[in-house]
């Protein structure tokens, strides 16, 4: 009775009971914990992750419903902060307590995979979602217009 | 029960050492040094594994340096984004000579007689708007320290006189190319006597400190590799979550945990004094079983507290209260009561919680009479000290660790949630054990900052200055539940800012303590944002009364405040004052003191067509006195107004019959990017003595804000938080 999936490209099967939400099966089965819990009720953004590429908040994201998909979480993004967004955040000195961090990075990622030039509007509709409480956002909206650009240029 | 093992103690220490900040294994847990490298015992596990390469020495108690010249500072606060674990190792590496991006940092284990801030009073807290500040010659001295005794180290070695050798880049270098690693002199510098007064530099001479310095944190916090309290994982650790009481401060009555017990992972239901734990294989379970638990609760005397009343009390003490006097000049209510021209305003601050985005949690570990906690906490040697006294132990057989916090803002100063999870780990005997709150635990039980309400009443000569002030905050002390201070003693922690730098011949400031009847807690920039927002709001008031531009008004009655002048000044002008802002925007000011640090701030706003404040610009000046990493100031200066914008806007904390009502972030609003505009720093060069910046500016952004707003529309508002419904109302 597990459900099968894809996370970071690896395939797993998941033994949690099938309503178990993604976020724990991610933090407490899988052992990855950079995907953060913040509220529980999708209102925060902390565990935001990809599912086939879609940003998700995995606190509603019952585990039953990723069977065969493909699920990405912060640490896909790179493990040498390579990605450009990783070097945007550490070029704008984004984070502060830096909980937040993991899904204001993986929504911003989804962002910018549909999207090569987002615009304020572009960003305040995709980002507010996340919520920060140490209040990054000005350095956020910086970090992702530089990513853009970078990433545009490469 | 059997002791700690050595793979377990293993386990334990490498908690919280993400890549780039890598601890070295004994600065955790095992010691602290004292004085000339004595070797003060802070932890009382049996630590029996061998050391490896790279023996620790620890020629003072900030840093460590191992045989293979990895130099450690020891932090004595917490990293809760404030970013002490970068301008903490800059002062020292200023005066170590070394290059403190190769620097490591490690959190100290609770000794307040080391690591201990005589800027709140002697305990081991982060907290005041004051590491930089405790740190800034104690830092560079005990650099300077180190500096010295390997130094003099290298002149004994070599047997050469110690103004041959210099200190440069992590080695010491001496006549005829000698040259040796701090690493290789760790040792004999260690049993070397520590120089009281070594030399320091004056700041012109800086290298490190005072540029803007990318934070040391940062790439951990990137790419998920941070180590949260919420994310420690021992061998065997099992998980807790816990029902507490609606009403904060009720007690079990009965409990019946059977259905509970038979749910999936469930592994035990322990009973605490604050409510019921049920604890699982992963949290998930635990909280979904906990939800099965059938409790009866005795709500106690909380149970008859709600918001109405709350006000209503504390508007009566105002009245009729014991006033504890602060200042008076001259016979204030005297020409006040003569004027005939008297403004008078009572001013209310609302409850809000701290809601730190990573929610409480702390994992314990019992075994054998010894305790060992990891996890986020800003007061370490409470938590030692405390735990102890709750669960039978010596301090000495308590250890702390702490890992990086998800945001502190005062909520992490109390360790409610620690004693919790010792007091589960105990009855777990052995296991390691994860106490995690959920949103709706957070919300509904923290220690919320007070409301208060503020009396206010001027006289306005003909010049349309005041003549005379008087000034009452009645309102909730802190310091008496978290210190014991006396009901009758003066609260500083409910006067700051208390006394602004304005000119006013006849003054009288007093302060009510009232308990309204909900738990109150230091909350980020404490009683500023409440003293701020009163004066702040009816100096403008003045000003329109006497027919002022606001920015005059508060100008030409600050004629003994240079600092506060001159941020005036430049906040106005950047923010384009003197010229109109587009059609529906109005700005508003605000100025102030606190921590040592003086800011003024515009807010540019206007109101949307359901009457909702939109604020479109920020734009802050700061005088901080010299600045360790400027960067850093303007990253709490951006962080600060983005909280002082959600308390001044959207959030209020309500209690009724005894419950808080918000439980989760669809009630209490956080500031979204949506809500975020732009802001526009100024950060004024000063040598004067660095001031705190961690906290004040989110007490600007109420009054700045309230001002626009009533040069908008005429409205004065006086009530937090200033929703569509207050401004229509006011």
């Amino acid at each position: 009775m597990s459900v099968k999936f894809q996370i970071n490209g690896k395939a797993v099967a998941a033994k949690s009971e099938p309503d178990t939400p993604m976020l724990w099966v991610i933090r407490d089965e899988l052992g990855l914990t950079g995907t953060k819990f913040g509220c529980g009720m999708a209102l925060c953004g902390a565990c935001t992750i990809h599912v086939n590429g879609q940003a998700v908040r995995s606190c509603q994201t019952p585990v039953s419903s990723v069977s065969g998909k493909r699920v990405s979480t912060i640490e896909s993004l790179s493990k040498n902060n390579s990605h450009p967004l990783q070097q945007a955040w550490i070029k704008h000195d984004v984070p502060q307590c830096g909980y937040c961090q993991s899904g204001q990075l993986m929504s911003a990622a989804a962002l910018l995979s549909t999207n090569k030039n987002p615009s304020d509007a572009d960003i305040d509709a995709a980002m507010s979602g996340n919520i920060c409480r140490c209040g990054t956002y000005p350095r956020i909206r910086a970090a992702i217009k530089d990513a853009a650009s970078s990433m545009r240029k490469a | 029960m059997t002791s700690f093992t050595k793979s377990e103690i293993a386990a334990i220490e490498s908690v919280g050492t993400p890549k780039g900040l890598k601890a070295s294994r004994r600065s955790f847990l095992k010691t602290s040094a004292i004085g000339g490298g004595g070797l003060l015992m802070s932890f009382a596990l049996p630590f029996k594994s061998a050391q490896a390469a790279g023996t620790v020495h620890t020629p003072n108690a900030w840093v460590h340096i191992s045989d293979t010249n990895v130099i450690t500072l020891i932090s004595a606060r917490s990293e809760m984004g404030q970013g002490v674990y970068t301008a903490l190792p800059m002062l020292i590496a200023e005066e170590l000579n070394v290059d403190f991006r190769k620097m490591k940092v490690a959190i100290a284990p609770p000794d307040a007689k080391v690591y201990g801030n005589p800027l709140v009073g002697g305990p081991q807290l982060t907290g005041g708007s004051t590491s930089v500040r405790d740190a800034w010659e104690k830092l560079r001295v005990g650099g300077a320290q180190v500096r010295e005794m390997l130094i003099s180290a290298a002149a004994d070695k070599w047997k050469v006189d110690r103004s041959e050798l210099k200190a440069v880049d992590g080695s010491v270098i001496g006549p005829n190319g000698r040259k040796a690693t701090y690493g290789q002199l760790a040792a004999a510098a260690s049993k070397l006597p520590v120089p009281e007064k070594p030399p320091i530099k004056d700041p012109s001479q800086f290298t490190i400190v005072g540029k803007a310095t990318r934070r040391l944190d940062t790439p951990a916090k990137v790419n998920g590799t941070a180590e949260f309290g919420i994310d420690v994982k021992l061998p065997g650790m099992v998980y807790a979550a816990l029902e507490q009481c609606p009403v904060i401060g009720g007690t079990v009555k009965s409990v019946d945990s059977s259905k509970a017990k038979s749910m999936p992972g469930v592994i035990d239901v322990v009973q605490i004094p604050d409510g019921v734990a049920v604890v699982a294989n992963t949290w998930w379970r635990a909280n979904q079983a906990r939800k099965a638990l059938a409790i009866v609760w005795d709500e106690g005397a909380g149970a008859n507290v709600n918001t109405a009343a709350m006000y209503e009390g504390t508007r009566a003490a105002a009245k009729s209260g014991t006033a504890l006097p602060l200042k008076a000049v001259g016979d204030a209510d005297a020409v006040i009561g003569a004027s005939q021209n008297v403004v008078r305003a009572e001013y209310v601050s609302q409850n809000v919680s701290h809601s730190p985005l990573e929610p409480m949690n702390f994992t314990a570990w019992y075994k054998d009479g010894k305790m060992a906690l990891i996890g986020p906490t800003q007061w370490q040697d409470a938590a030692q000290s405390a735990i102890a006294k709750e669960v039978g132990l010596k301090p000495e057989d308590v250890s702390v660790k702490t890992t990086f916090l998800g945001g502190g803002f005062g909520r992490r100063i109390d360790i409610d949630f620690i004693v919790q999870a010792a007091q589960i780990a105990k009855a777990m005997g052995g296991k390691p054990v994860k106490l995690v709150w959920s949103r709706e635990d957070d919300l509904t039980h923290d220690f919320y900052r007070p409301l208060a309400i503020h009396t206010m009443a001027a006289s306005l000569g003909a010049d349309g200055k005041p003549t005379a002030m008087t000034w009452r905050h009645t309102g909730q002390s802190i310091t008496g539940r978290v210190f014991g201070l006396p009901a009758a003693v003066q609260d500083p922690l409910m006067t700051e800012a208390a006394i602004a730098g304005y000119d006013i011949p006849a003054t009288k400031h007093d302060v009510v303590k009232h308990d309204a009847g909900l738990r109150v807690g230091y909350l980020r920039s404490v009683s500023h944002a409440v003293n701020v927002w009163a004066n702040e709001g009816f100096v403008d008031e003045l000003a329109v009364k006497a027919g002022k531009d606001p920015l005059e008004y508060r100008m030409s009655m600050l004629g003994k405040g240079p600092r506060y002048t001159n941020v005036l000044k430049l906040a106005a002008d950047k923010a384009g004052w003197a010229t109109p802002p587009a059609a529906g925007r109005a700005r508003g000011i605000a100025v102030m003191e606190g921590y040592e640090s003086y800011l003024a701030l515009v807010a540019e706003v206007s109101l949307d067509s359901g009457g909702a404040v939109k604020v479109h610009k920020y734009t802050v000046a700061a005088d901080v006195g010299y600045m360790v990493n400027p960067d850093t100031v303007e990253a709490q200066i951006q962080s600060s107004l983005n909280f002082g914008q959600g308390m001044a806007l959207m959030q209020n904390i309500t209690v009724d019959k005894g419950r808080v009502q918000q439980t989760n972030f669809h009630q209490f609003l956080l500031p979204r990017m949506s809500d975020s505009p732009p802001i526009d720093v100024i950060l004024v060069k000063s040598t004067e003595k660095p001031g705190g910046i961690g906290e004040p500016a989110v007490a600007l952004v109420a009054p700045a804000i309230a001002n626009a707003i009533a040069k908008l529309n005429g409205k004065r508002v006086r009530t937090m938080p200033m929703t569509a419904d207050a401004i229509k109302s006011a």
